[in-house]
């Protein structure tokens, strides 16, 4: 690791200021920083601890009804506190292992935006807003692609609000040595329609599955997705599974979630 | 340079550390407990699991500088008062949960943290909660026993060899 020297601000405001710094960094729970700062892949003058800010922690529900989580909201506490929204706790119980959780936060899960990371698919999936230090972004505009999210040098993600859908769950299929989804599917459905959002599959990152949204959103159901396809040619395709294999789990995945989410389960995780 | 300073193991301890050392260099190469192992560098292995303010953490994957003021237990710090084996370890010890013994300060504390959550837990539950602990010896059924056993519930006594 390159040396660097470490902030611990108190507030969102001091660690907006300390960021203003050329390459100074935000560090969240660490759990993907520190070992791509081991790899000499990142090379910041200064980190920026989100850790002590009281403001970014702890998950309660907003007067529309919305789950709001702070950007610094351990993956265990979401877990725990997050029962309004039963899928989400789901997923976040989910994600890595015990000591990954007790760490890891939901700011650097977004802010990261691995494509094979969960919380943007429920974030995209539910039709979250992103809130930073300085404005509001609808998930809709914030995932960019792999690794890649509107937030600008220097901005932190402070909450994050999540509506809440009638129906919800999230079917992982994990890849049993990263722990990380092979592909998963996050399935809500709304008063006014149904939201699919696909992460571990495709190379541009967390996407939408539209065609699945509709038939979905006039039948929700299992068989609605019957004869529906992704592309293969856009897939991600690795020593884990090819192309075809994970454009082919889409469709299962999606499916298995749908048929858990009918019947009021929150979500399964499987393996090969 | 700055100073560090925490609780480990119930003792006040301190140090002047680097922004990037990590709590696992603060514990080996400071305070020279090397109880606590480095199996990877990637955050996978679960070797070097401790407790920060009572939650299993990995010290590779956290800075010394952000366990300042916390509550820190190690496995040096899981035996009885006068030295005799907690009830956790000599739970391995008797179950044969180990072999070469790398992975093993990460499996009690992980063990110690999932007794803490869940007195009596479920073999289902005990082999999720041990997810990010990787042993290359065991097979883990062992471990998976002993954690069993350490909650006070029955298992199978480990087999004796033939006199
Ligand atoms: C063994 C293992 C298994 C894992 N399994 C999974 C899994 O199954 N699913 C999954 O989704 N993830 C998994 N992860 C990743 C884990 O969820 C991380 O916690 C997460 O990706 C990053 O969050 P963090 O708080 O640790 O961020 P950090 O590692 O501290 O930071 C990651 C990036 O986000 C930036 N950042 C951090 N916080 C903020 C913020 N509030 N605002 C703006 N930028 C910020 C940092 O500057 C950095 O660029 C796993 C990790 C490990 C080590
Ligand atoms: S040394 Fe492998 S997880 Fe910490
Ligand atoms: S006993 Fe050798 S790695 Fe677990």
């Amino acid at each position: 690791m390159y040396a660097f020297e470490m902030e611990r601000p108190q507030t969102i405001a001091d660690a907006v200021a300390a960021l203003k710094d050329e390459d100074a960094q935000a560090l969240g729970g660490g759990q993907t920083l520190i070992p791509t700062l081991k790899q000499r892949l990142a090379m910041p003058s200064k980190l920026v601890s989100l850790h002590g800010i009281a403001q970014m922690k702890g998950v309660c529900t907003d007067d529309d009804g919305r789950i709001c989580i702070g950007g610094a909201t351990t993956h265990q506490q979401v877990s725990e506190s997050a029962g309004d929204y039963p899928a989400l706790a789901w997923l976040a119980s989910r994600i890595g292992d015990p000591a990954v959780r007790n760490r890891g936060t939901i700011g650097g899960s977004l802010a990261n935006n691995d494509p094979s990371a969960c919380y943007p698919a429920a974030a995209l999936g539910s039709g979250a807003v992103i809130v930073t230090d300085n404005r509001e972004i609808a998930a809709d505009d914030y995932f960019q692609g792999m690794f890649t999210t509107a937030l600008n040098e220097g901005e932190i993600i402070t909450e994050v609000k999540f509506p809440v859908p009638s129906h919800a769950a999230y079917m992982k299929f994990i890849q049993p040595a990263s722990r990380f989804p092979l592909v998963a599917v996050f399935v809500a459905k709304f008063d006014d329609g149904v939201r699919v959002a696909i992460t571990g599959a495709s190379e541009e990152g967390v996407f939408r599955w539209g065609e699945a949204e509709s038939a979905l959103s006039g039948n929700f159901a299992p068989e609605a997705v019957d004869g529906l396809s992704v592309d293969p040619s856009g897939m991600i395709g690795d020593l884990h599974g090819t192309k075809e294999y994970r454009a082919h789990l889409v469709g299962v995945m999606t499916k298995r979630a749908v048929k858990a989410a009918a019947a009021g389960e929150t979500g399964v995780s499987s393996a090969h | 340079m700055s100073h560090v300073s925490m609780k480990v193991n119930g003792k006040e301890v301190g140090g002047e550390v680097e922004g990037r050392t990590l709590l696992v260099d603060f514990l080996r190469e400071d305070l020279k407990m090397t109880g606590t192992h480095v199996g990877c560098d990637t955050s996978q292995c679960g070797a070097c699991v401790v407790h920060v303010d009572g939650k299993a953490v990995k010290a590779c994957t956290i800075f010394a500088l952000e366990a300042e003021g916390a509550e820190v237990t190690t496995i040096e710090g899981m035996a009885n008062a006068d030295g005799s084996l907690g009830v956790v370890q000599a739970a391995f010890q008797e179950h044969h949960g180990l072999q070469c013994g790398f992975c093993t300060p990460g499996m009690v504390m992980a063990g110690a943290a999932l007794l803490k959550e869940n007195p009596k837990p479920s073999e289902a539950e005990i082999r999720q909660y041990l997810e990010g602990n990787i042993c290359r010896c065991t097979g883990y059924h062992n471990i998976v026993k002993a954690i069993m056993a350490a909650s006070g519930q029955d298992v199978e006594p480990p087999a004796v060899a033939a006199e």
